[in-house]
């Protein structure tokens, strides 16, 4: 009997408990939560905005430029309107991939052979000095490495190679940009493979593995997604960076192989371009949203398939 | 041990602030104290702005990248008299600079080449009416590399073989088969620059080629040319100036012989490539006091800024036209 | 063709086996690869910090500091830059923090768990790896055209803030996380509101955290120079900017290290840029080790 009163008094008619929070507060409640949620809700709107802005420009481009002729002509001249000019992306992509793949070939060795240093190498005092290092190192505004580029690295290049280096080339800001993105393969893989177990480094060591085959045939393996999204995040920022090419790389849009060569990227087109203040909703214009439009296609995939590979191929223990 | 990052921050900091207050000016190397103010052109009362009511506000000012210089050398001396008034110069080239200035986004347009039929058209149509000012005149530069020993003069055929968009030459040897087996690296301003719509009608070709390195920015191509044995680029003589001991500058033929470009061949008319330059303002704007004041202390200062940017003061007549025709727009500004 | 001869055949059997000792030496060799893999990056970090002494400590005086860009090397400064990055960096303060300290409380607080908030934090973490430059042609579509606030300094903050607020939403998340779940339930059960625990028990002792992810995100956007550049910076403007004056163009730290430096003279491109550089790390370097002493003092009290 009491029992049910007992239970009437906390479930009240509807079945459900009855809330303790006075109802007086709600409102003013309510408003707080609202305000939260549109802070909130402004990264969706970041988001809109960038498709928008994006896209519709580029569709207007491609409205006049086919897709087809975008990606199939060898030659970037859109400075001489739509008869004249070449609207074919090959070159900046050309030059952006040549960039990007000078940067991989650097940052891959020197940050994963750091991240497996760092991981089950490194004594705990060498520790403590070389991650802050890595962090600095990630803190270096873009800036100052395009400096150190144009600067440091193209004498440098000049030297060894002589002339054929020409005075603004893809391998200065290549290999600075691989500089740039060893921290961030280092310290993701280096989570990586911190996470492997030491269960199973243990029982290798158990089985007779020495340090070097427990670091490459067991953790290496194990962490091997963390480690490969982490190479394609690096490849994410290599991509989009701008002032490394700007500065060291040079404004000459040429579908070449030659890291010694002059070349564009899509970066720093986009940055020629602006600057020559193009009148909006002029061809030239809109092609600097369509360059933007690939740009953002090509990071967001990445990341996409980046988050993937983790998701999917993580072993779980 | 946790306040030692910020210590070593904070002593980082002491240090490079003791090494900079150790760093004053008399006591950096040989070129500090010998160039400092002693080469400020002086700039004589008489010209400044009458009454000497202190003026606020801001001129927006875009266009050549040639006449940037010029513009900013006027400035700096301007900001001395008034410093509360702000100019805010860019750098869009001639032809992104009229786009702006017909779009009515700014008071002031440097050009490097007279306003062309279209741009007037659309300043028409904006309802943006201006007046031409001539402030200067160029010895448009065209310069290689100090290690080319052989391009000492070229003709207007050499140029186009080089520039222009038949068969562009890809080799010094191809612009003129005595010259050197060296490839040719062309470094040369964009398609929005004055100086390139100069170079076009000089030539008299309708296309230049289009491999080539452009630029809005000038010293691109100053670092461009400099760097590159076979380079080739062509500017504005200021910018040849600043850069003598890296550049060699090359003799124009014309058709009357092999012609350096100079203050005096200039000034005489015999460098094939010389040209004007102008300011145009917006006859609107005059009517702000910053920017008629503006507009008055640079024609009449214009004269002594101009050699030492490294320009050639335009003559005499050109100069009291600008004076006469300003006058006249403030006059009916008000 | 060498004889065989006793001493070696045993030596052919040992190779077979993989004596301990050629195991030790590649051992060895491993280790040391991995050291001088690592070491390269130092030393590259090294090196550039050392050439960016060399070149600029020289330039850096009181006149630098101080004086507005000229054409002239010996009497340019980065008076206007200082000012301008000083200027940007209160107002994206002012404008990030609010937001994204707020879009962080209702995420980690107050979202429902169904598919629209999984699609807020989806949509973040994409955020956070959208090139800076794609952030600048936003910014320069949006708030100097669509918005007509034009190349003004609170466009480029604008801009920055856009850039940052998901590096702060996922600091700001992470800092509430720490905070114990137990806080939040004993609130809850003695009759309290969501909002009132949140502000009276979670907040006050994630602050320290969400100060430092803040401070750290404000650290990366002083060093952008894409962003602003499309926005519209200028290198050289001869005067100051103060937070206040919003819609006037403005300068920073970033471009007027990039108008040095590509300018062809040595003593722009390599002195004055050198100069310019060691300031800008000078300020990072401050605001890292407050960010650092915070994030200390903060696991201290935790």
């Amino acid at each position: 009997m009491s029992t049910d009163t007992t239970q009437r008094r906390w479930m009240g008619d509807t079945g459900q408990p009855v809330s303790l929070q006075s109802t007086r507060s709600r409102t003013g409640e309510r408003i707080i939560v609202g305000l939260l949620w549109l802070c909130g809700a402004i990264s969706i709107l970041t988001t809109v905005g960038l498709i928008l802005v994006l896209f519709i420009d580029a569709s207007a481009f491609f409205r006049e430029v086919s897709i087809f002729r975008f990606f199939t002509d060898t030659r970037w001249q859109p400075f001489g309107g739509l008869e004249n000019g070449h609207f074919g992306v090959l070159p900046l992509l050309m030059g952006t991939l040549l960039v990007t793949a000078i940067a991989i070939v650097v940052a891959v060795p020197l940050g994963i052979s750091s991240a497996i240093y760092l991981a089950d190498y490194a004594p705990r005092r060498v520790r403590k000095v070389l991650k802050p290092t890595l962090e600095i190192l990630a803190g270096v505004p873009t800036i100052v490495l395009g400096f150190f580029a144009a600067t440091f690295m193209t004498p440098v290049l000049r030297a060894i190679f002589g002339q054929t280096v020409d005075i603004y080339n893809a391998a200065s800001a290549g290999i600075v940009m691989g500089i740039m993105i060893v921290p961030t393969i280092a310290s993701l893989s280096e989570d990586a493979m911190s996470a492997v177990p030491r269960g199973l480094r243990e029982s290798a060591y158990g089985l007779g593995a020495t340090k070097r085959h427990v670091a490459t045939r067991v953790v290496f393996p194990a962490a091997l997604s963390g480690i490969v999204a982490a190479v394609i995040l690096g490849i994410g920022r290599a991509i989009g960076e701008t002032m490394i090419v700007a500065i060291a790389a040079g404004n000459q849009p040429s579908l070449t192989f030659n890291p010694f060569s002059q070349i564009q990227t899509m970066t720093a087109y986009i940055v020629q371009a602006v600057a020559g203040e193009a009148p909006r909703g002029s061809l030239t214009y809109q092609s600097i949203f369509a360059i933007g439009a690939l740009l953002f296609l090509m990071t967001f995939t990445l990341n996409f398939i980046a988050a993937r590979v983790v998701r999917r191929f993580r072993e779980v223990y | 041990m946790r306040n030692a990052r910020l210590i070593a921050a904070l002593s980082v900091v002491v240090a490079v602030l003791a090494a900079a207050c150790g760093n004053s000016p008399e006591a950096t190397g040989e070129d500090g104290a010998a160039t400092t103010s002693a080469d400020t052109p002086a700039v004589t009362s008489d010209t400044a702005g009458d009454g000497g009511e202190a003026l606020s506000g801001s001129v927006e000012i875009d266009g050549s990248s040639t006449v940037a210089p010029l513009t900013e050398a006027i400035a700096e001396e301007y900001s001395a008299e008034q410093p509360d008034v702000r100019a805010n110069i860019g750098v869009s080239g001639t032809g992104g600079g009229f786009e702006r200035f017909c779009a009515g986004e700014t008071d002031i347009s440097n050009a490097s080449r007279p306003i062309d039929e279209e741009e007037v058209a659309l300043c028409e149509e904006a309802g943006v009416d201006f007046t031409e000012l001539r402030v200067g005149t160029d010895a448009l530069t065209v310069v290689v590399n100090p290690a080319n020993d052989f391009a000492t003069c070229l003709t207007f055929d050499e140029l186009t073989a080089i520039f222009g968009a038949e068969e562009p030459a890809a080799n010094w040897n191809e612009v003129n088969p005595e010259f050197r087996d060296s490839p040719l690296q062309v470094f040369a301003p964009d398609v929005d620059s004055g100086t390139y719509d100069f170079m076009l009608e000089t030539l008299d070709i309708e296309e230049s080629r289009q491999d080539y390195s452009a630029s809005s920015d000038d010293n691109q191509i100053v670092t461009g040319v400099q760097g590159s044995e076979g380079g080739w680029g062509f500017f504005g003589f200021a910018y040849f100036q600043e850069n003598e001991e890296a550049l060699k500058a090359v003799e124009i033929d014309g058709g009357e012989g092999c012609v350096a470009p100079a203050v005096e061949t200039a000034q005489d008319g015999s460098y094939p490539l010389t040209r004007p330059l102008f300011i145009y303002v917006k006859n609107e704007a005059l009517s702000r006091p910053e920017v008629a004041d503006f507009a008055s202390f640079y024609l009449d200062n214009v004269g002594e800024v101009i050699t030492d940017v490294g320009y050639i003061p335009e003559p005499e007549e050109a100069a009291e036209e600008a004076r006469s025709a300003l006058d006249q727009a403030l006059g009916s500004a008000g | 063709m060498a004889v065989s001869t006793p001493q070696r055949s045993a030596e052919a059997a040992v190779e077979a086996l993989g004596s301990s000792r050629r195991r030790v030496a590649r051992e060895r060799r491993f280790a040391g690869l991995l050291v001088v893999s690592t070491a390269v990056a130092v030393a590259v970090l090294a090196v550039l910090l050392i050439d960016i002494l060399l070149d600029g400590a020289g330039r850096l005086n009181w006149q630098f500091l101080t004086s507005y860009p000229s054409r002239r090397a010996e009497q340019t400064g980065i008076l206007a830059g200082l000012t301008g990055t000083a200027s940007l960096m209160v107002l994206v303060a002012a404008m990030a923090f609010p937001l994204g300290v707020g879009a962080a409380i209702y995420l980690e607080e107050f979202a429902p768990d169904n598919r629209f908030t999984r699609l807020m934090e989806v949509n973040i973490s994409n955020l956070a790896g959208v090139p800076s430059i794609v952030y600048g042609l936003l910014g320069a579509a949006v708030f100097v055209y669509i918005l007509g606030m034009g190349r003004s300094l609170i466009s480029g903050a604008a801009t920055l803030t856009l850039l940052i607020l998901p590096v702060i939403i996922v600091a700001g998340r992470e800092s509430l996380r720490a905070v114990p779940r137990a806080l939040r339930d004993a609130g809850l059960a003695l009759g309290a509101t969501r909002w009132q625990v949140t502000r009276r028990e979670i907040l006050p002792l994630a602050m320290p955290g969400i100060f430092t992810g803040t401070i750290l995100a404000l650290s990366r956007a002083i060093g952008e120079t894409a962003p602003i550049l499309l926005v519209g910076a200028l290198a050289s403007t001869r005067f100051s900017n103060e937070p206040w004056n919003l819609l006037e163009r403005f300068s920073a730290l970033p471009i007027t290290i990039y108008g040095f430096v590509t300018r062809p003279q040595a003593e722009f491109k390599e002195e004055a840029s050198a100069a310019a550089i060691i300031v800008l790390m000078v300020v990072l370097l401050i605001m890292n080790s407050i960010a650092i002493v915070l994030r200390n003092r903060a696991q201290r009290s935790l």
